[in-house]
């Protein structure tokens, strides 16, 4: 039966039965920053991609005339997940930062947790425009430095936070996307950031 | 199998699968679990089928779409259908959808206490 194999889907891994709740984390960045391998580093399964569509008219497919009679705008990204415990899953959202990408923001993120920004010191302009969407979305975050071993200039994050213009509050911190360890560390300091952050409203009346 | 427009990449394939329409039920977050209530039949859809088989567990959203390798819209429209004949159920996220809602810390320490687990 070996056709009837292929057809089922290539080794899955179900969650739980017990599993009731989805938490989404996004992790946003220029192209080749590191999304994908800082997924993969932390993900229980193998990364895996999926696309949004939109038209220019806002809506999902055109009623009257068909796709092909609109402008449709694809936005794809990848994503892994992390069981917490058997009743929580966690969804971490490979996405890139470039400008179509926001439009779709609400439909897809609305409703995370909050973002890291992974930065890659050789080109820090990809992440000003990331940092400022999330902050107009009013999307908690932390960015997140993947340093790369052949970056010969070796910022310090103190540089690095002024020349991103970023506020003290905001988390800032060096990864490397490849350690799973390390990418645990930066899923931890963006929840506990947010932990923080709920004390805070939680305690004011 | 029959190779469907939908497995072809032709252009028009969204259009097919749903049938023209284009509401997508905004109830379906990327991350709501999706679980199959009862077994395929023979002349369902064949995209409703293999929602079916795949949610046999709790599924995603956007795990249903990578595995069926279509949009997200296309999707929630499928699945509106399913939950429409009473197919599935649908374990939505606890985390609201609006700002004034944010997660509690309670919530929050459950996430950390499983992170740091890992
Ligand atoms: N040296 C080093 N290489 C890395 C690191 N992180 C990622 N890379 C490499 O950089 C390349 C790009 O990484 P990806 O994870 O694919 O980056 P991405 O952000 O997902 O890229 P796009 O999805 O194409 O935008 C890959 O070849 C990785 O192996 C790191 O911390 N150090
Ligand atoms: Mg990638």
């Amino acid at each position: 039966m070996g056709s009837a194999i292929s057809e089922l889907p290539s080794q899955r891994t179900p969650l739980a039965d017990a599993a009731e709740t989805g938490l989404k984390i996004v992790i946003v960045g220029g192209f080749g920053v590191g999304k994908t391998t800082l997924v993969r580093s932390v993900s229980e399964i193998r990364p895996l991609n999926t696309e949004e569509v939109m038209t220019q008219a806002g809506v999902g497919v055109d009623e009257t005339s068909g796709v092909a009679a609109k402008t449709t705008t694809t936005v794809a990204f990848d994503f892994g997940r992390i069981s917490l415990n058997d009743r929580m899953v966690l969804y971490l959202f490979g996405a890139p930062g470039q400008k179509r990408f926001w439009f779709l923001w609400d439909r897809l993120f609305s409703g995370t947790l909050g973002a890291v920004v992974l930065v890659d010191t050789r080109r820090m302009d990809d992440s000003w425009y990331a940092i400022d969407r999330l902050e107009h979305h009013k999307t908690p975050f932390v960015v997140a430095v993947n340093r790369f071993d052949n970056d010969p200039s070796r910022h310090s994050l103190d540089e690095i936070r002024q020349a991103l213009a970023l506020p003290e509050h905001v988390p800032l911190i060096d990864c490397d996307a490849r350690v799973r360890s390390s990418g645990k560390d930066v899923l931890i300091t963006l929840v506990n950031h947010l932990y923080e952050q709920a004390k805070a409203r939680e305690m004011t009346p | 199998m029959i190779r469907r427009p939908v497995d072809t990449g032709d252009p028009d394939r969204l259009y097919t699968v749903t049938g023209g329409r284009s509401r997508a039920d905004d109830a379906f977050d990327l991350v709501t679990l999706v679980v199959s209530e009862c077994e395929p039949t023979a002349g369902m859809q064949s995209e409703h089928t293999r929602i079916l088989d795949l949610c046999r567990h709790p599924t995603a959203v956007v795990e249903i779409a990578a595995e069926l390798k279509l949009p997200i819209t296309v999707v929630r429209i499928l699945l509106g259908d399913l939950l429409a004949m009473g197919n599935i159920t649908a374990r939505h996220p606890r985390a609201a959808r609006s700002i004034a809602s944010l997660p509690d810390s309670a919530l929050l320490q459950e996430v950390l206490h499983g992170l740091r687990h890992l």
